[in-house]
């Protein structure tokens, strides 16, 4: 078992309630950086951890935060994507359900280092039950005076409150959360101009992920340096991975990150293998949005080396062999599973969450969906397979967010490794209604 | 004033301006057809994804080409940048796509469709579709809806440009008319179908680039082409009063905002020329205005083919 710096408490009884956080060493990080730090050297700690955000994109968070436009007289925020919608990820959820106090803890230093005086946490609306939490936690929070106004006499205020999301998947989309929380229809806006430099209200804003915002923690108490030497290259850090499937052991893991795929899916520690005895199929590392991998790429790479869990191993070989880390939603199917209805399934999800402003992924999305409705019910042609991978082909990079490349590439993957799945739909239709075709084969060489 | 060159045209504009702006000043057949973008409208643009071109250079500081293609509405030129738009292959397959993508919803009901001779989602399908349609899918149907008692929307018609929200969002003081539910549902309405009582509203009808939004005192009465476009003008309190009336003989069918070749309101009088809608469904005697004649249509379109001069085809097969 690796080390775990976020979800080290998390089975101790009383962890949501600020005193036994506390007691377990809880909102040291605030004293440390509003009593002996500068706002830069927060952020410097930052930068040397390496962290990157993770809510999908992986973007260096000190390099963010280094963005966000410092303009005289203008107020700045810090917004915490709390929206986690992305079919397979629900590390979030546990997060702040278990440990609150974290991501509060998390707020507090990351607007400090920002100069933020008032912060949202935006949270997806079927998450009510956990604003009930966090609204209890933050209470308690200015109770003990680490909210509000002069905090802990360094003469920092700060205000931060919970924001329920408006419903959408789309709404998770940076700029489409601003939007959101500004009242308005979730449609992302258009970029340039960033959020760094024009965000909620037209001010600079940081939008990041629950977990980015939680890992400030354990990088200011133990410092950047320390967080790096943990993990392999530029994947620094644990990360939080929810593991769902045909697993003996899904769950949520704080991994170190470099760990083995291999070891992740069959470690003790982690999943413990493949439920019921059955077969390995194939697997989505990083949620619905990112490639599918068959079997024989999982664990392996094409070249033949280990597969890790860290950004840039899951994405060894591109798309044509590899896929991402993506926001950490670990999906695995078993041999019984059927790839085109799951490709079905991921279609539908995008065709109703696309936000329909523009129009190849309003039109693309929903187009995909009919035609994969139809090859997953065996009424199909081949041709319809062909047509697939050109719809996806015209979304991919011509849409406002990425939601249009999201939507495509989990298709495009699919037909890529999976083709003679889907030409069984179409050539076998009734026996393929069993949806039994089991493992795909290797093909002889992979590009 | 920067320099930018687009598809081997080389103009100076300031700084700021759009490659679409850019390529409009060059003009011809290197503009880009924009179905999202108003010029008079701010915030609009970027949605429907027909203007997009290949930026080959990102300016002289940078001249690495940009990798995704850009929608030129939205995208402010640098000086020094080398923009692709009827040269590019790229543009050519993927604005191809980009008109599939309008077209495969759209209800193709020409034949008894108001905007015909005016549809700008025409001229695109003329110039950049295909001739036969992939989809073999059930179009997604609406039924038509009154926004307000002049105006009748034909939700099947709709390209979702978010142009008339915008007329409401600017023009109007109390917007009750926007974009409900979401993906390929996402549909034009007034919530509730609340009526839209408001002076500038019948500014909808002129910036919908398709049939979606038709005037209801116009409706099926005829052919834009069958009719007399004519200057003319009238004093208004409400708005400029600059118009264009269309004639069948003495009478009057319709009252328009005077039109630039994008389909655009012009500006009059130092700006934007939208009218009243007193002006618009109201004024429909010719004793309402002061003729001052024959207003020449300049776009593409089939209505100037009939009248005066010369036609102004600019239609060329990109490849
Ligand atoms: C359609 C869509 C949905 C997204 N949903 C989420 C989400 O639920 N949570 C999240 O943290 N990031 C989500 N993102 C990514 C955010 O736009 C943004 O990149 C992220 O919150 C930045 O935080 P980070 O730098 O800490 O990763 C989504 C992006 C897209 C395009
Ligand atoms: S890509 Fe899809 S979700 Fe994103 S802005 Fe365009 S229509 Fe909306
Ligand atoms: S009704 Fe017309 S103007 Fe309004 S969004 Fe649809 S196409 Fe655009
Ligand atoms: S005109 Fe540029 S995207 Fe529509």
């Amino acid at each position: 078992m690796g080390r775990r710096l976020l979800l080290e408490h998390d089975n101790v009884a009383g962890i949501e309630t600020f005193d036994v956080y506390r007691k377990n060493g809880g909102y040291r990080s605030v004293e440390k950086a509003l009593k002996s730090m500068s706002p830069e050297l927060v952020l410097e700690e930052v930068q040397k951890s390496g962290l990157r955000g993770r809510g999908g994109a992986g973007f260096p968070t000190g390099m963010k935060w280094s963005f966000l436009a410092k303009p005289e007289g203008v107020p700045r925020y810090l917004l915490c994507n709390a929206d986690e919608s992305e079919p397979g990820t629900f590390k979030d959820r546990y997060l702040m359900e278990k440990i609150p106090h974290l991501l509060i803890e998390g707020m507090i230093v990351s607007s400090f280092a920002l100069g933020a005086n008032q912060s949202y946490i935006y949270i997806r609306g079927e998450y009510m039950w956990i604003l009930d939490i966090l609204e209890k936690a933050i209470a308690e929070a200015y109770d003990k005076g680490f909210l509000g106004k002069n905090i802990l006499g360094s003469g920092f205020d700060h205000d931060l409150s919970v924001a329920p999301g408006g419903g959408a998947y789309i709404c998770g989309e940076e700029t489409a959360l601003i939007e959101s929380l500004e009242g308005k229809r979730g449609n992302p806006r258009m970029k340039p101009p960033f959020p760094a430099v024009k965000g909620l209200y037209g001010c600079p804003t940081v939008v990041n992920n629950v977990e980015s915002i939680a890992a400030v923690v354990p990088i200011i108490n133990d410092g950047g340096e320390e967080y790096a030497k943990i993990g392999l290259g530029k994947s620094t850090g644990t990360k939080l991975i929810s593991a769902c499937g045909n697993l003996v052991r899904p769950g949520v893991y704080e991994i170190e990150m470099g760990i083995t795929v291999e070891e992740f899916i069959y470690g003790d520690d982690y999943c413990r293998g493949i439920a019921n005895g059955k077969k390995l199929k194939a697997c989505v590392p990083g949620g619905s949005s990112v490639p599918i991998l068959p079997h024989y790429l999982v664990t392996k790479t094409a070249a033949g080396e280990d597969r890790l869990m860290t950004y840039e191993s899951l994405a060894d070989g591109g798309f044509a062999s590899g896929s991402m880390l993506g926001s950490g939603g670990f999906i695995v199917f078993d041999e019984d599973q059927c790839i085109v209805r799951n490709t079905w399934n991921f279609a539908r999800f995008y065709a109703h969450e696309s936000c329909g402003q523009c129009s190849p992924c309003r039109e693309g999305t929903g187009w995909m969906e009919k035609v994969l409705h139809r090859l997953e019910h065996g009424q199909g042609n081949l041709r319809d397979i062909d047509l697939l991978a050109e719809i996806n082909k015209k979304i991919e990079g011509n849409t406002i967010c990425p939601l249009g490349d999201a939507a495509a590439w989990p298709v495009a993957a699919a037909i890529r490794h999976f083709r003679d799945e889907f030409e069984w739909h179409v050539n076998e239709r009734e026996e393929s209604q069993k949806r039994n075709y089991g493992l795909i084969r290797e093909p002889q060489s992979i590009a | 004033m920067i320099k930018v060159t687009i598809d081997d045209v080389e103009v100076e504009v300031a700084e700021g301006t759009t490659i679409l702006n850019a390529a409009r000043m060059i003009g011809g057949d290197v503009v880009p057809p924009a179905m999202c973008y108003y010029s008079k409208l701010p915030d609009t643009g970027g949605k429907c994804r027909t203007c997009l071109v290949e930026v080959a250079a990102g300016s002289t500081k940078d001249p690495r080409p940009m990798p995704k293609l850009v929608v030129s509405c939205s995208t402010p030129v640098q000086d020094g940048m080398v923009v692709k738009n009827k040269t590019s292959e790229r543009v050519h397959e993927n604005r191809g796509a980009v008109v599939e993508f309008l077209l495969i919803n759209h209800p193709l009901d020409c034949p008894v469709c108001d905007q015909v001779g005016e549809c700008h989602l025409q001229d695109l399908g003329f110039e950049h579709g295909a001739e036969k349609t992939r989809y073999e899918e059930e179009r997604r149907t609406f039924d038509p809806i009154d926004i307000g008692n002049k105006i009748k929307l034909h939700m099947n018609r709709c390209i979702l440009c978010y142009r008339c929200v915008a007329v409401a969002n600017q023009l109007t003081d109390k917007r009750v008319h926007g974009v409900l539910h979401r993906g390929e549902h996402a549909e034009i309405s007034t919530y509730i179908e609340s009526a839209v009582e408001n002076d500038f509203s019948g500014n909808m009808i002129d910036v919908c680039p398709v049939g979606a939004l038709t005037d209801k005192t116009f409706r099926f009465k005829s052919r834009v082409w069958f009719l007399k476009p004519m200057e003319a003008e009238c004093e208004c309190t409400k708005c400029s009063g600059k118009v264009v009336v269309w004639q069948f003989g003495n009478e009057i069918y319709r009252v328009t905002a005077r039109k630039d070749r994008y389909g655009e309101v012009e500006d009059q009088d130092g700006k934007a020329g939208w009218i009243c809608n007193d002006c618009r469904f109201d004024k429909k005697d010719l004793s309402d205005w002061n003729i001052i004649g024959p207003r020449t249509i300049d776009r593409h379109s089939v209505i100037s083919q009939g009248n005066y001069e010369s036609p102004r085809t600019s239609i060329k097969k990109v490849k």
